[in-house]
């Protein structure tokens, strides 16, 4: 039993931390706000040759082999540096489910190429009903001879517009969970229009149109009808873990900041973290961050090695990360004082990339909601 | 990042699980802690039963009657004790503060005189640190001790004493040197309570417990040779941190317990036509008692991860302490809270549910976020000593 990192993810995380101090500056992160695609294709292929999008790929397929225990080491860095871009909608949202339900020529027509950073990806999987279950799919896909015709919206599709394919949940049929069918959709395709929605973190999300698009039939991921258990299920588990993840490195970085601030900042002739009240908020701060990393941590391994509560535990991760990680950036706000509500200052980047994340692949009620569900069983 | 323990750690587990089994008394449901005379007889029973095993301070190292357990192996041992609920309640004063002390700054002939006592369950220590007007303000205390030939001279008053009225000896930190800064004037002594000039009166808790006692001294007189290390450092020897397994892993897994015992409840308990666990109220309060139960026991293990590598925790140690005490007391409070009218019964009661452990530990927590430094002061220990805030 050891929480911490071995050798090889200690070594990621230093080289990443370094890597994304150099190459991804809090300017860069400004930048990408107002930029309309919401990444730099140059630090785009620089993290693609430190082989970072084929992280959790096989080998054989042009990846690192490594698990979800050395992705959420990386992507706590990521939210460390508040990486803007694609890297979790292509390794998470792409990836992962053409590794779970892929053909074996699906695998090795998309693997290499997102692990080599030549293929940007993503998951069109909420619509306006704003649901992470199974009944909020609605999105109509029917056979038509060789191919499916999908007619319908999706809404808070990460970075859909620069992609080049998206996984598209659909409905052939069937209610809730029976009936579901995804496909490998061509982002291009005639009849998909895209609008970029405007957030609080200032990402890039989209409302997705499909207006009688034509997919071939050879592109269904997973069975038919069975796209929810092939496909959305294990893959949204893997983003849970990805998200509590980057939600880890971002309250840890707060959360320094706001301690250094602190420790310098000035009023009634002492340093305001002398004063109790700030002290103690802190305290219950540092219990936040830290817990929100080992309760992930948990999450990732009993994923990674099959254990039996691995559902229970990915479930708990987002339930205490989404509100900690809340708690945190709230401190973080109040003790940074006036400064910390200017746009110039950087706490506030975090304060709002927090509540993102906080409700991307369901928040802590809907999270504890399914604790309660698991423990009954 | 691996949660694993290996095969020998688990089949260690089960050795010790096999043991309580035959030794656990008989329906055995009180508290594992408290000095209340009730449990008494209980805990020295058990107290001596795992002295046949070396079970009474297995973290000690072997020369002075301990096994010389590694971190883990006494994480694991704390973990089933606290799983079966073992009364442990007669030696923890000790085999954590009294024989550890002892250990590391006693003379030889004081560990020979002393030791083997604790681990044979023969002796039981009680702590007398706490002043009316010393509290969080340990170092306050006015407790005075003359020298005057080859005895001290100790006149004073302790409070908060659990277990004095049946403990043999006790460690007592007085005041040596009045005109040093208030921690440089302290010594540490070894007394035994038969001494004449030591009296006490109970002090009754609020749950009918008579645990505290206010303990008084008279010109008692205590041999030099009872004085433990040198004389005026010993705030420095009550403070010191000692290197045993300091994960608070009891609270947890006492969590985790509280969380499967209430989870049963609500599902078993059927109320206006449906069962508890269908509110949505009591769903929440479950779900959040069970996710705070595993964050307590993760942040036990990470004490243990960094122990293992050698590394001294700092504010690692007091967080786990922190939050397994808060959270049991959060947890309490919610179990009162699904229980509603029937959560205020006292566990005397016949309708109190689950036989009122959860209004007995309601109250008991209470006491346990002050006790051995309040909430407020382990927090000011973490944001100076552990995030190195400033003082002023």
């Amino acid at each position: 039993m050891d929480l911490g990192l071995d050798e090889q993810q200690e070594m990621l995380k230093n080289f990443a931390r370094d890597f994304l101090e150099k190459e991804c500056p809090e300017s860069l992160v400004r930048e990408m706000e107002e930029d309309e695609k919401g990444y730099s294709p140059d630090l785009w292929k620089k993290m693609a040759d430190q082989g970072w999008m084929g992280l959790i790929i096989p080998e054989d397929q042009g990846g690192a082999g490594m698990t979800l225990c050395e992705l959420v080491v990386i992507l706590e860095e990521f939210g460390r540096a508040l990486v803007p871009g694609p890297f979790m909608s292509t390794v998470v949202l792409g990836a992962v489910p053409i590794m779970q339900a892929g053909t074996d020529s699906q695998k090795s027509e998309f693997l290499p190429k997102i692990a080599s950073g030549e293929v940007i990806m993503t998951m069109a999987l909420t619509e306006p009903s704003a649901k992470w279950t199974a009944d909020g799919v609605t999105l109509e896909a029917k056979k038509d001879g060789d191919s499916y015709v999908l007619n319908g919206t999706k809404l808070f599709v990460p970075d859909a517009h620069v992609t080049d394919y998206m996984v598209v949940v659909a409905r052939t049929g069937g209610d809730g969970e029976n009936g579901i069918t995804c496909f490998i959709v061509d982002s291009k395709s005639d009849g998909i229009k895209y609008e970029q929605l405007k957030t609080i973190a200032a990402d890039k999300q989209s409302e997705v149109v499909f207006e009688n698009v034509k997919v071939p039939a050879a592109n269904m991921l997973g069975g038919e009808g069975t796209g929810w258990k092939d496909v959305v299920e294990p893959t949204s588990k893997i983003a849970t873990v990805a998200s509590c993840a980057y939600l880890v490195g971002l309250s840890q970085m707060d959360f320094d900041t706001t301690l250094n601030y602190a420790k310098e900042r000035v009023q009634f002739g002492r340093p305001i973290g002398s004063f109790q009240a700030i002290q103690h908020k802190l305290a219950d701060a540092v219990i936040d961050v830290d817990g929100s990393r080992f309760i992930t941590y948990k999450a990732a391994w009993s994923l990674t090695e099959g254990e039996d509560d691995a559902d229970l535990m990915v479930a708990m991760a987002k339930a205490w990360a989404s509100d900690a990680s809340r708690r945190v950036v709230a401190h973080g706000q109040q003790i940074h004082g006036g400064i910390g509500f200017t746009k110039e200052y950087k706490i506030q980047l975090y304060f709002r990339r927090q509540k993102w994340q906080e409700l991307m692949w369901g928040d802590a009620d809907f999270h504890r909601e399914r604790v309660a569900e698991l423990m009954e069983v | 990042m691996d949660f694993r323990f290996t095969p020998q750690e688990e089949a260690f587990r089960q050795e010790i699980r096999d043991w309580l089994k035959d030794n656990l008394p008989d329906s055995w449901e009180g508290n594992r802690m408290s000095r209340d005379a009730e449990n008494m007889s209980v805990y020295k029973e058990f107290a001596q039963r795992l002295a046949t095993k070396g079970w009474v301070a297995p973290h000690w190292p072997q020369e002075y009657g301990g096994l010389g357990f590694s971190v883990v192996e006494q994480l694991v041992f704390n973990e089933e004790m606290a799983e079966a609920n073992a009364p442990m309640g007669y030696s923890t004063i000790g085999t954590g503060w009294a024989g550890p002390t002892i250990i590391v700054y006693g003379s030889d002939e004081q560990k020979q005189r002393f030791l083997p006592a604790i681990t044979s369950g023969a002796v039981m220590w009680c702590q007398g640190f706490s002043e009316p007007n010393a509290g969080s303000d340990l170092a306050n205390i006015q407790t005075r001790a003359v020298r005057d030939g080859d005895d001290y001279v100790i006149n004073g008053q302790k409070i908060w004493t659990s277990g004095a009225h049946y403990a043999d000896w006790m460690i007592l930190i007085a005041r040596t040197d009045p005109e040093a800064p208030k921690h440089k004037g302290i010594s540490y002594f070894l007394v035994d309570m038969k001494t004449p000039g030591l009296s006490m009166s109970p002090l009754i808790d609020m749950m009918d417990n008579h645990g505290f006692n206010e303990v008084f001294f008279d010109n008692m007189r205590v041999p030099r040779e009872n004085l433990l290390g040198e004389e005026n450092r010993g705030w420095y020897m009550a403070t010191t941190t000692l290197d045993f397994e300091r994960s608070s892993i009891g609270g947890a897994v006492g969590a985790a317990r509280m969380v499967r015992d209430l989870t049963e409840y609500c599902a078993d308990t059927r109320t206006n036509g449906h069962r508890l666990i269908d509110e949505s109220r009591v769903r929440t309060r479950l779900a959040d008692a069970s996710v705070e139960a595993e964050l307590g026991r993760l942040l036990s293990y990470r004490v243990i991860t960094l122990q293992q590598r050698g590394i001294v925790p700092n504010y690692e140690s007091s967080i786990a302490k922190l939050f397994n005490t808060d959270m049991q007391l959060r947890m309490a409070r919610s179990g009162l809270e699904i229980m509603g009218l029937y959560g205020q019964l006292d566990h005397k009661d016949k309708y109190a549910p689950l036989k009122g452990r959860f209004e007995r530990q309601y109250l008991w927590q209470t006491g346990l976020a002050v006790g051995g430094g309040t909430t407020e002061i382990q927090k000011n220990i973490i944001a100076m000593r552990g995030l190195g805030l400033p003082r002023q």
